[in-house]
């Protein structure tokens, strides 16, 4: 009977390191979770920093965009002038152009997208 | 009302002689060139001049300047990007230095002259495309060929890819001057009106609606100032992005 009480207060003691060792788990949890809630915080709060400057992003698609068609034209242009194939040039590369700045467009809005979010946006 | 282009003139200083036809002078550009970087030689070697621990005024703003460059390049254009931030910090002060100069009234704006801006975009350009040939060689053109697409629509992709490429450089440097030229002309013109408007009889009344709206764009043209300068750098440490990771 001894040795079997021995046995049950044998394993009552490391049940009793369980309970405490639950409820400290539990407080750590409790404490985690207030931390990440506060990064989580903090970074809805940097994210809206960041949208602020999203006028700064909103100038950058414009000039993206008339800037590939003026590249497009420019070429076309001067492969017409060097090889004087007007106006065949001008026109396949100014339809270039314009596919050149909807993808500046599209990729540059891509990147905004991959700054807040995943980081895999920014590899496409 | 004096010409609202006239603040953009260049006018030589000393005459430094002449090459060629062309003169070579020292300008009010070049005036205001070097006062940038004196402004900005004086923030970092005052500024840093203590080192304590806890930073001073000046101290603060240039540690500021400094980290937030880092963090800007360390997030757009990766860990290895790092190697970058001088040249990434040396544009990003010198763009904002020059705007903000640019912001004195009776100051010329360095930055609101295509070739300045075409230089600098030059410099970026020029150092995503020696980099990326001296680093990965012939690979760095696989950045002219997007993955995972049929070779049919290479034929149309490849060319769109290098005129992309190409516009770069222009809408990197054409987006500077464009705000700070605009802001410029449009605050010395409705600056224009108020004057007009005093000298025009009965319509003396309706002046302070021009001068609220100076108030207002020059809030705004400090805004540009500030957030083109960002602008530059945020891009030039995408465009560096690309020169040291090309493949897609």
């Amino acid at each position: 009977m001894t040795s079997q009480d021995g046995k049950s207060s044998g394993p009552e003691r490391p049940a009793d390191k369980d309970a405490s060792l639950e409820s400290r788990l539990k407080s750590l949890d409790a404490g985690l979770k207030r931390a990440t809630n506060q990064t989580e915080a903090e970074i809805r709060r940097e994210s809206a920093k960041s949208d602020s400057s999203g006028i700064g992003q909103a100038m950058r698609l414009s000039t993206e965009f008339v800037a590939g068609i003026i590249v497009g034209g420019g070429l076309g242009w001067a492969v017409d002038k060097w090889l004087g194939t007007a106006p065949f040039g001008m026109i396949v590369l100014l339809m270039l152009g314009f596919g050149a700045g909807v993808m500046n467009v599209v990729r540059a809005a891509g990147l905004m997208k991959s700054r807040t979010g995943d980081k895999s946006g920014a590899q496409n | 009302m004096a010409s609202p282009i006239e603040q953009f003139e260049i006018k030589p200083i000393v005459s430094l002689g002449k090459i060629g036809a062309s003169e070579i002078a020292f300008t009010n550009s070049a005036l205001f060139m070097v006062a940038a970087v004196a402004v900005i030689a004086l923030l970092f070697v005052y500024g840093t001049r203590n080192r304590s621990l806890v930073p001073g005024r000046l101290q603060a703003l240039a540690e500021m300047g400094y980290e937030f460059v880092a963090s800007t390049v360390k997030d757009s254009a990766g860990h290895d990007g790092m190697k970058f931030v001088p040249l990434v910090f040396s544009l990003f002060m010198f763009v904002l230095v020059c705007n903000l100069l640019g912001m004195i009234p009776g100051a010329f704006t360095v930055t609101s002259h295509l070739v300045v801006t075409a230089a600098l975009a030059a410099i970026v350009i020029l150092t995503v495309i020696i980099y990326g040939i001296a680093k990965h060689g012939a690979h760095f053109f696989g950045l002219f060929v997007p993955s995972g697409v049929h070779p049919l629509m290479l034929i149309i992709l490849v060319p769109i890819e290098v005129i992309s490429f190409v516009s770069r450089p222009i809408s990197l440097s054409v987006r500077l001057f464009a705000n700070l030229l605009a802001g410029h002309i449009a605050l010395k013109i409705f600056a224009g009106f108020v004057a007009t408007l005093i000298f025009a009889g009965g319509w003396i009344i309706l002046s302070p609606l021009p001068l609220l709206l100076t108030i207002a764009i020059i809030a705004l043209e400090f805004l540009v100032a500030v957030l083109q300068a960002y602008v530059f750098a945020v891009l030039t440490c995408i465009y560096l992005h690309d020169a040291l990771h090309p493949g897609h």
